[in-house]
């Protein structure tokens, strides 16, 4: 990148990372769990998630995208040694289990962990304007005038 | 590098930068040069879309979620023309005088920063908005605090022909609020300031500023810089900083002081905040209407928390609910009823609590949470509950609480929660757009960072002019006071400019 290229709020940065490709299977399943209305979107609504989510790792610093990687890679195959299998293969609700135990966990920076993937999720869910139609946020801004 | 010449530069354009170099800016009509150096862009008016994430993106420092070193919070500042004052409510008010007794300023008293501050709110309108403008987010909030017996006070706001589209913390889509960007940075421009946009100051030495200004990438919104892209150095007579609390210690740490000013940095305060949310049984106006109309502050002193309206966007509500899965998507799914209040810690400056600089030099934040300041929160959040049930909401959601949903027919849950709740630091979202302290104002390196007039201790070209020169809590709503101390630090530029 040159120099005087701003680090953030570069729109081009908005394309699926190699680093977040790797675990796409794994984050829609969180993802899944996290927001379960998630299940029915469709290949483009994924995307739009997806790129979101990318753009706001994009503009974070190298080593919060490395320790997210870290944190990933956990919860892919730490569920193998309580249920004997990966993340993805749980039930639902042993998913659902799983990650409740992350955030109530009894060390700090694992709950801080479990913190920021579910806000990267609701970020990509809910920051497509088409999620906020379907909650029934409708804020204009013409407001009063357009509500009335 | 290029080089350039100015009589005096403001780095950054906020309440405290933007202030400053509209009160300097008479100046330029007897032949000094003044810039304002500005890290963010400036929108175009179309630009203000509203949109969530692509205005947070643009206007905020790390889309308004800059974690803290310890990962317990995130921190809201702007970066764009006019700084936070683009994203802000506009809620002017004054600090209480106990804060001014205990800030212990030589000099400073609560007159003469209201007597400053009178001229900015004439300046920007501040007034108190029309009783047919106020929605029922905020009208609940009234009617539960009178039932209560307690007393709720109304936000005077500084807009100017408000629709209310309920997105100022998006920037206002129609130039209604009279921040800095829309009111002293035009006036310094017309006057002769020059703003120098997307440009960041990444160091200082003896009367220079080494800084790089950015290319507009393709396809971004806003203007690009008035400089071409590059590196320069600045020779300047003085250097004000309004940088604001991160900053402004970050960069004066980057320019090697923190040896010499030993609390740099030190003493950063923020009134870390809860959202806490309640769904009634009906849909109520939410998201139409000025988001932040009334207020109650009759506990700050006793249990050092103030409750305010508010109401925030999807995102940002899915972020303040605890949990996951169906309990938390039907809250979401309940949005057209829900109900807001923000609980503001009164967080004391503390030694601990500090901006240092990483490797690179970016600011880090090292925030602790003692323990009395979660106490309050928790008790915040449940007396919003208390609220929230006298208005009639049928549920609320507790953050803190284990489960977080308390139904109206239980409220009598509200006392053991309000006694014995543990406040699990990194599950719960605390956020904070409040910050302060850093560069204390007070009388020698010992104790703080400035003299009472924001001179940098032992540095007479170096100025301060932002909340870091907080040296506690103002326990209130922030950008009066940091205009009225913005006015004060010019005025004695004003005083001393021809013989530095």
């Amino acid at each position: 990148m040159p120099a005087t290229e701003h680090p953030t709020r570069n729109p081009s940065a908005a394309q699926l990372s190699p680093a977040l490709f790797s675990f796409r299977p794994l984050v829609r399943a969180i993802a899944c769990t996290i927001v379960p209305e998630a299940a029915a979107l469709d290949e483009k609504a994924w995307a739009n998630f997806e790129t979101l989510i990318d753009a706001a790792l994009g503009d974070r610093p190298p080593a919060l995208q490395r320790r997210l990687q870290l944190f990933l890679r956990a919860i892919d195959w730490l569920p193998v040694v309580r249920f004997g299998h990966r993340f993805a293969s749980l039930q639902p609700a042993q998913r659902a289990r799983f990650l409740a135990g992350l955030e109530n966990h009894t060390v700090q920076l694992i709950r801080s962990g479990f913190w920021g993937l579910r806000t990267l999720v609701l970020l990509g869910f809910y920051g497509r304007p088409e999620a906020a139609a379907a909650i029934g946020y409708k804020a204009d801004p013409r407001g009063w005038e357009a509500f009335r | 590098m290029k080089e350039r010449a100015y009589d005096i530069i403001v780095v950054g354009s906020g309440a405290g930068g933007g202030t400053v170099a509209q009160e300097l800016s008479p100046l330029c009509s007897d032949g000094l040069r003044i810039a304002v150096l500005e890290k963010g862009p400036k929108l175009r008016d179309a630009e203000f879309t509203g949109r969530e994430f692509e205005m947070a993106r643009v206007l905020y420092e790390e889309g308004g979620g800059f974690l803290t070193a310890e990962g317990t919070m995130t921190l809201a500042f702007g970066s764009a023309y006019g700084g936070s004052t683009a994203v802000y409510t506009g809620t002017s008010l004054l600090p209480p005088e106990r804060v001014l007794h205990h800030w212990n300023v030589p000099g400073l008293t609560l007159d003469e920063i209201e007597r400053r501050a009178q001229k900015f709110m004439a300046q920007n309108n501040v007034h108190l908005i029309e009783d047919e403008l106020i929605n029922e987010n905020n009208r609940l909030f009234v009617e539960g605090c009178r039932r209560l017996g307690w007393q709720v006070r109304q936000f005077p706001v500084n807009v100017k022909g408000c629709r209310g589209s309920s997105l100022c913390n998006l920037g206002c889509p129609n130039q209604a609020k009279q921040g800095t960007d829309r009111v002293q940075l035009p006036q310094a421009e017309r006057n002769g300031v020059e703003v120098i946009t997307r440009c960041e100051v990444l160091r200082l030495e003896e009367k220079k500023l080494f800084v790089r200004v950015f290319a507009k990438p393709e396809g971004a919104t806003g203007e690009p810089s008035p400089w071409e892209p590059g590196e320069y150095c600045i020779a300047a007579k003085i250097v004000v900083v309004s940088a604001g609390a991160v900053g402004t210690p970050a960069l004066l740490l980057r320019s090697g002081l923190g040896r010499r000013l030993p609390r740099l940095g030190c003493g950063f305060t923020a009134h870390p905040a809860l959202i806490v949310v309640a769904e009634h049984e009906r849909p109520i106006t939410n998201f139409v209407g000025h988001p932040k109309s009334f207020y109650l502050d009759e506990f700050a002193e006793s249990d050092r928390f103030l409750l305010e309206t508010c109401m925030y966007f999807p995102f940002i509500t899915a972020k303040s609910l605890a949990g996951f899965g169906e309990a938390h998507s039907s809250f979401m799914r309940a949005f057209p009823r829900l109900q807001m209040i923000l609980v503001l810690a009164c967080d004391p400056a503390v030694e601990r609590n500090r901006v240092t600089i990483d490797a690179a030099g970016r600011p880090v934040v090292h925030y602790y949470f003692a323990p009395e300041v979660t106490r309050t929160l928790v008790r915040g959040a449940v007396a919003s509950a208390r609220i929230f049930f006298a208005a009639g909401a049928r549920r609320v959601h507790l953050p803190m609480a284990q489960p977080p949903t308390v139904e109206a027919r239980d409220a009598a849950r509200l006392d053991p929660i309000a006694e014995k709740t543990p406040f699990h630091l990194g599950k719960v979202t605390v956020s904070a757009a409040h910050l302060q302290g850093g560069c204390a104002m007070g009388r020698a390196p010992a104790d703080s960072v400035t003299d009472p007039f924001g001179r940098v201790h032992g540095i007479p070209w170096l100025r301060v002019a932002d909340a870091s020169l907080f040296p506690d809590s103002v326990e209130i709503n922030p950008y009066l006071t940091i205009m009225s101390l913005a006015d004060r630090v010019a005025e004695k530029i004003r005083e001393e400019v021809r013989s530095l």
